[in-house]
């Protein structure tokens, strides 16, 4: 009974122990905001790359591709129908993607995915990240006369607070058919001579010699060109690719819905030639994973196949390079995968699911939140040091008192016991008010941070980086509880050492300290 | 022999050493004491400054441990007794008051009262006795004389309000003995005389007994009896008035 009271008396009227439940309460708290914010971009990484990504993937190993998607799919739905949600054939082949920029002409190393309209949104969120609200309802590759401007990714949240925020892209304002009309002035009259311009959608150069057994097919007659009426093959290019800061730091895009674009892509003969066609950009697709808008070029799958001469003259049945798979709700994904898998020949064929594609960047992120916590539970640590050293000189203060305990007959265990009481009634207050503080900072957060951006003029989270409008957070009422009960048990540690001081001291010692 | 046909002595000291060493050097402060105090006397212990008297009170205290020799209790060793024994021991059995009072100064004066309870029973033993043991501290305040005093701190009393308040801690257990060092020392003699009045009073009244260390012979003089100590052995046993 003694150690409670004595316990609690020393805590009234010992200020100074008051700077070590601070420190102990701001380890507290910034842990708990440290892991809720990790937890919660974790959270949303893993959100946007399952958009981007379907579930599974079934590659062909060859870049020639296999033919009948429509019988691997029976297949596949076959053997794991009931889990299956979705799938949808692509042909992916790396390209180089050209441009000019003014006079000069840009090349970049690109992924061209030939997308199936009809299936694709069925197996990933894709429409989510164009820019077109129509594009994003269906796709179908056809330039839209404006309207490119309606805000940032619908996946946000709350729409309607960003549809306020100034656009993101202000260029895009200007593109579709108008834009397309403007750079390309109707021929005066006289003019009647042909476009300068070939024939558009159809492959050039290498292709056209005697040995291409696909050159048949391109020689279908096309209508004259006119670039003010019409356009080429659309594509949707990563909105990466042709982005990029001013020297005011503001950002500009160098082309826009409405450009034409060159794409150079191998065909599929033996040996792969390269091929090269005009494209017309008709959306741009922005996911906010550097790697994907950086890197893609989507096209239609059925344009792609014909160019690059994937499609069976005799039968019409067209080859394709990867099967994307959405799960159904609730399915297994290693279950589905190793399903999937033992339906083809491991030597023709692979299977990757999405969590594969991003392993290291999450893995990152693991790898990030443990180190914080580390470092940040030698805040606490730092702080158990500085409880060590008050109650140190608490002891040496309560030197008689201790003896005088000791004399009314109180143990050397009861002793101890105030001081290991005391260190944990610190780490108690001390977490609590801690807990409470970064509850509450976690709640605020976005707020906090307007805040401190608004006093300090500078943007502290910028949503143009992150794949998300906010500062995402997840309290995780275990990560909370382990902290919670980390801080008390440094604090009590702490106070071992002092206690058996105190425990140890020769009660006529005690007394007779002056 | 006036002692002949006495009882069995309440606590007894046979041939006592003890020997303090600082660094390499021995200071011997008892040589061989022997003292009994029988049940119901005032024993005073005189001798000068480092003669080995308050040693010889913690000794007899069970605080510390003779390097040679007996300390009985009762009729029962009490200087071999665990550390737990001991604690007992002196929480139930024995009331200690010293020079300079040794009051705990975050509490009051009550709860100092109140301390040997606090340290005997847990929790919630003492919840549930919580009524009785305050009544008791309370009475045994207002038997000294501090029923005024009950929620002052000791910064907040005089020095002989602080020896009364100790003396009302040193009772709470209700003990048979009460061993006290110097407890006029650090009073002027007006106050002095009230503490030692106090004694005598508990002594008669109660039969308390008493062994009262001290460096004043005027004050040994209101003792039943006196003992000697000098250079850590019994001079003489005077028996007094």
């Amino acid at each position: 009974m003694y150690k409670l009271l004595l316990c609690w008396r020393y805590l009234r009227t010992r200020y100074i122990a008051l700077a070590s439940i601070i420190s102990v309460m701001l380890g507290v708290a910034t842990l708990i905001v440290v892991n809720a914010v990790m937890a919660g971009s974790h959270a949303e990484y893993l959100k946007q790359l399952h958009g981007i990504h379907s579930d599974l993937e079934l590659h062909v190993r060859s870049m020639e591709g296999a033919p009948d998607a429509q019988a691997h799919m029976a297949r596949i739905r076959e053997a794991a129908g009931d889990k299956i949600a979705g799938v949808s054939p692509t042909v992916q082949v790396p390209a180089m993607l050209g441009y000019y920029i003014g006079q000069q002409y840009i090349t970049r190393q690109v992924m061209v995915v030939g997308v199936d309209e009809a299936t694709y949104a069925s197996v990933s969120n894709f429409g989510g990240f164009l820019k077109h609200p129509d594009n994003r309802e269906r796709l179908d590759f056809q330039l839209k006369e404006g309207g490119y401007d309606s805000g940032r990714l619908p996946a946000e949240a709350d729409a309607a607070a960003d549809a306020a925020a100034e656009p993101a892209w202000p260029q895009m304002k200007n593109a579709g058919w108008a834009y397309r009309r403007m750079r390309h002035p109707p021929p005066v009259a006289a003019a009647a001579a042909p476009t300068p311009e070939p024939a558009p959608a159809s492959t050039s150069g290498p292709t056209a010699g005697p040995a291409d057994p696909f050159a048949g097919l391109n020689a279908v007659p096309l209508p004259e060109h006119d670039p003010a009426t019409m356009h080429h093959v659309g594509c949707v290019l990563g909105i990466g690719l042709v982005s990029g800061r001013g020297q005011d730091g503001a950002k500009l895009l160098y082309q826009l819905p409405g450009d034409d674009v060159e794409l150079t892509f191998p065909s599929a003969g033996r040996p792969p030639k390269p091929l090269s066609a005009k494209f017309t950009a008709v959306d741009f697709y922005e996911s906010k994973v550097g790697d994907y808008d950086a890197a893609c070029v989507f096209v239609p799958l059925a344009d792609l196949q014909r160019m690059r001469g994937m499609v069976d003259p005799a039968t019409g049945v067209a080859n394709f390079t990867a099967l994307q798979i959405r799960l159904a709700e609730g399915a297994d994904l290693s279950e589905v995968r190793s399903a999937v898998q033992g339906l083809f020949a491991e030597r023709y064929y692979y299977v990757s699911t999405w969590i594969d594609k991003q392993g290291p960047m999450l893995a990152a992120i693991q790898v990030e939140t443990a180190v914080l916590n580390i470092l940040l539970f030698l805040i606490i640590a730092v702080a158990g040091f500085g409880i060590l050293a008050i109650f140190y000189m608490i002891v040496v203060e309560k030197t008689r008192d201790i003896g005088i305990l000791k004399s009314l007959g109180a143990s050397s265990g009861g002793v101890m016991s105030i001081f290991l009481t005391y260190g944990l009634l610190l780490g108690v207050v001390g977490s609590t008010v801690g807990v409470i503080g970064g509850l509450v900072f976690v709640r605020y957060l976005n707020e906090i941070a307007d805040g401190i951006g608004a006093a300090f003029g500078m943007n502290l989270f910028d949503p143009d980086v992150y794949p998300f409008p906010k500062i995402p957070t997840i309290v995780d009422p275990v990560t909370v509880s382990w902290i919670t009960a980390g801080a008390m048990l440094i604090a009590v540690l702490a106070s071992v050492m002092p206690a058996r001081r105190a425990a140890a001291m020769h009660p006529v010692a005690a007394l007779r300290w002056e | 022999m006036p002692h002949a046909n006495a009882p069995a002595p309440l606590l007894e000291a046979r041939g006592v050493y003890k020997t303090y060493h600082k660094g390499a050097v021995a200071a011997p402060v008892l040589q061989g004491v022997d003292l009994a105090v029988s049940p119901g006397e005032l024993l005073a212990v005189v001798g000068q400054s480092g003669s080995g008297k308050s040693t010889l009170l913690h000794l007899l205290a069970t605080l510390d441990r003779p390097d040679a020799g007996q300390v009985r209790f009762e009729g029962n060793r009490i200087d071999n007794l665990p550390a737990s024994g001991r604690d007992v021991l002196r929480n139930r059995h024995l009331g200690m008051i010293f020079q300079s009072y040794h009051l705990m100064p975050e509490l009051t004066a009550l709860e100092n009262v109140l301390a040997p309870a606090m340290i005997r029973y847990g929790v919630l033993g003492y919840w549930r006795r919580r009524r009785s043991l305050r009544e008791r501290a309370d009475q045994l305040l207002h038997t000294v004389g501090l029923g005024h005093r009950l929620t002052h701190k000791p910064r907040e009393l005089s020095g002989g309000e602080m020896q009364r308040t100790a003396i009302a801690r040193a009772l709470m257990s209700s003990p048979r003995l009460l061993l006290a060092d110097e407890p006029t020392g650090n009073l002027d003699r007006e106050n002095g005389d009230e503490v030692l009045r106090l004694l005598r009073e508990l002594n008669r009244e109660s039969g308390l007994t008493v062994v009262m260390v001290t460096h004043d012979r005027s004050i040994a003089l209101q003792a039943d009896r006196t003992v000697t100590l000098s250079s850590g052995r019994v001079e003489v046993a005077a028996c007094a008035a």
